[in-house]
């Protein structure tokens, strides 16, 4: 068996005194595509969140590759933090592309994406924005380096964001809701991209409420309900009768049953 | 008026800009550091940013320069009187800026911060390339204006000592008995430096448009 890109271990989570995770066992394995659903206000942004450290977990473990991210199991079973610089290695294998798209404002889109070439890594500026250029080639934005977020499409920034996350060759790409916050023109162009990097083999993670996506490009399909994994499996095993009730009530509530019926 | 007169209410203007500039530049720099303190998560740091707000926003500028000009040499320290004045201005822009700069500051969207985080950059990192650009241009305007009220505040630096542009209409008024027509003058003078300021505030506010209309 190879080590599973991501692997969450008994992962709860509490805001104050509310637990919004109740233990969550998951494994991402690599070079597939895993889909996150479930209804709104479930868990998945935290899960997700948890799995890129941008959420300290209250109890359970975070493993990427293998290694541990944020804590690490400790002697009497009490997980131990790690400090910041390991921290920040083992995330630096992980990308993020947001719901919001969180480009910065003040960079054009050359400069989101060549941002943390130069500032992190110390590539000289010429040699960063031949790099991020190749990125912005890649999700078909070439000739918009020179833009703003705000001289951009919806659609557009969310490319640019996924550009930026690839520039630092990550093994694993998280995905929260990525055309949540986009006109429904514009989601394909999105989607697509996510297609072509799902083609290239790399592991993505993505919460998603396109469920013709997810039937169509996931290989695993994880079913959040109220803080609780009820059920992982492929597309078929999900969609195929018998389904499980929940799933059945959440697939009739929020979403189009049509594009679930296409598995 | 005399040319001659007008001509020394230019040079006392010169003066009064000089030290505004001077003032508020260490301002900004003190400023920044302030808000930073009063934003971070550690309480000792961020109490004493606050105080450091409160007394120079709540002690008059006057009183804060008297207090200055006369608590420094009672301490062995002897400087120029500039440097008290200075010295004054400085600390209470900086008060004034840290609270426009907090302003700045809070409202950086958390999610650029995160975005930030995941590619890695450090926190100071974060500080220098994402979140001072950011609070800087939200913070812009009420910096051009605390600018001219540095500026006009600048006036009461001579009660310790320095001939500044109203000190030097104020002199030159009692010794020519022309009062009215020496401080029209110094409040054109005022007048037009501010509008200055205020030009070069929204030259450089364009270029913080990052492609915005
Ligand atoms: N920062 C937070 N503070 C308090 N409660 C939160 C926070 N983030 C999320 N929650 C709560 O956790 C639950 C799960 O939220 P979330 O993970 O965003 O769900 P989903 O992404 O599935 O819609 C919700 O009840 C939400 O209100
Ligand atoms: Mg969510």
């Amino acid at each position: 068996m190879t080590t599973p890109a991501i692997s969450v271990r008994g992962l709860i989570k509490r805001f104050g005194d509310v637990e919004v995770l109740h233990g969550i066992d998951l494994d991402i394995p690599q070079g597939q595509v895993s889909c996150l659903i479930g209804p709104s206000g479930s868990g998945k942004s935290t899960l997700l969140r948890c799995m890129a450290f941008l959420e300290e977990a209250t109890d359970g473990l975070i493993f990427i590759n293998g290694e541990p991210l944020g804590y690490a199991p400790g002697p009497q079973g009490k997980p131990v933090r790690l400090p910041a610089a390991r921290i920040r290695a083992v995330r630096s294998q992980i990308g993020m592309v947001f719901q919001q798209f969180n480009l910065w404002p003040h960079m054009t889109a050359l400069g989101n994406v060549s941002e943390a070439l130069k500032t992190v890594h110390g590539v000289r500026k010429s040699e960063a924005e031949e790099r991020a250029m190749v990125q912005l080639k890649k999700v078909g934005l070439a000739e918009r380096a020179g833009h703003y977020p705000s001289q951009l499409s919806g659609g557009q920034q969310q490319r640019v964001a996924i550009a930026r996350a690839l520039a630092l060759e990550p093994k694993i790409m998280l995905f929260d809701e990525p055309t949540s916050s986009l006109d429904p023109e514009l989601t394909g162009e999105v989607l697509n991209v996510m297609r072509a990097l799902a083609a290239d083999g790399m592991t993505m993670v993505v919460v998603s409420h396109e469920i013709g996506f997810a039937a169509a490009v996931c290989q695993q399909i994880a079913f959040l309900d109220n803080g609780k994994l009820l059920m992982t499996g492929t597309p078929q095993e999900i969609f195929g009768k018998p389904r499980h009730p929940r799933l059945d009530q959440f697939l009739d509530t929020y979403l189009d049953r049509g594009a679930a019926m296409l598995v | 008026m005399s040319w001659k007169l007008f001509e020394l209410l230019v040079q006392a203007s010169f003066y009064t800009v000089q030290i505004s500039f001077i003032s508020i530049t260490i301002g900004l720099v003190i400023g920044t550091a302030v808000s930073a303190a009063s934003l971070s998560p550690n309480r000792a740091l961020s109490i004493s940013g606050r105080t450091f707000v409160s007394f120079f926003r709540g002690v008059p500028l006057l009183v804060q320069l008297l207090l200055i000009y006369n608590l420094l040499p009672a301490l062995g320290i002897n400087v120029p009187s500039v440097v008290a004045a200075i010295t004054g201005l400085s600390l209470c822009t900086a008060a004034y800026q840290a609270e426009n700069l907090r302003g700045g500051f809070q409202s950086v969207p958390r999610g650029l911060l995160e975005a930030a985080d995941m590619v890695g950059l450090s926190s100071f990192q974060q500080f220098r390339r994402i979140k001072a650009p950011i609070a800087l241009r939200l913070a812009l305007p009420s910096l051009v204006n605390e600018a001219i009220m540095i500026l006009k505040a600048s006036s009461l630096v001579s009660v310790v000592g320095i001939v500044e542009l109203t000190r030097m209409a104020q002199d030159l008024a009692a010794s020519t008995y022309r009062p009215i027509e020496l401080f029209s003058a110094a409040g054109l003078l005022y007048l037009i430096i501010n509008w200055l300021i205020a030009w070069g505030g929204s030259v450089f506010e364009r270029s913080f448009r990052w492609g915005r209309p």
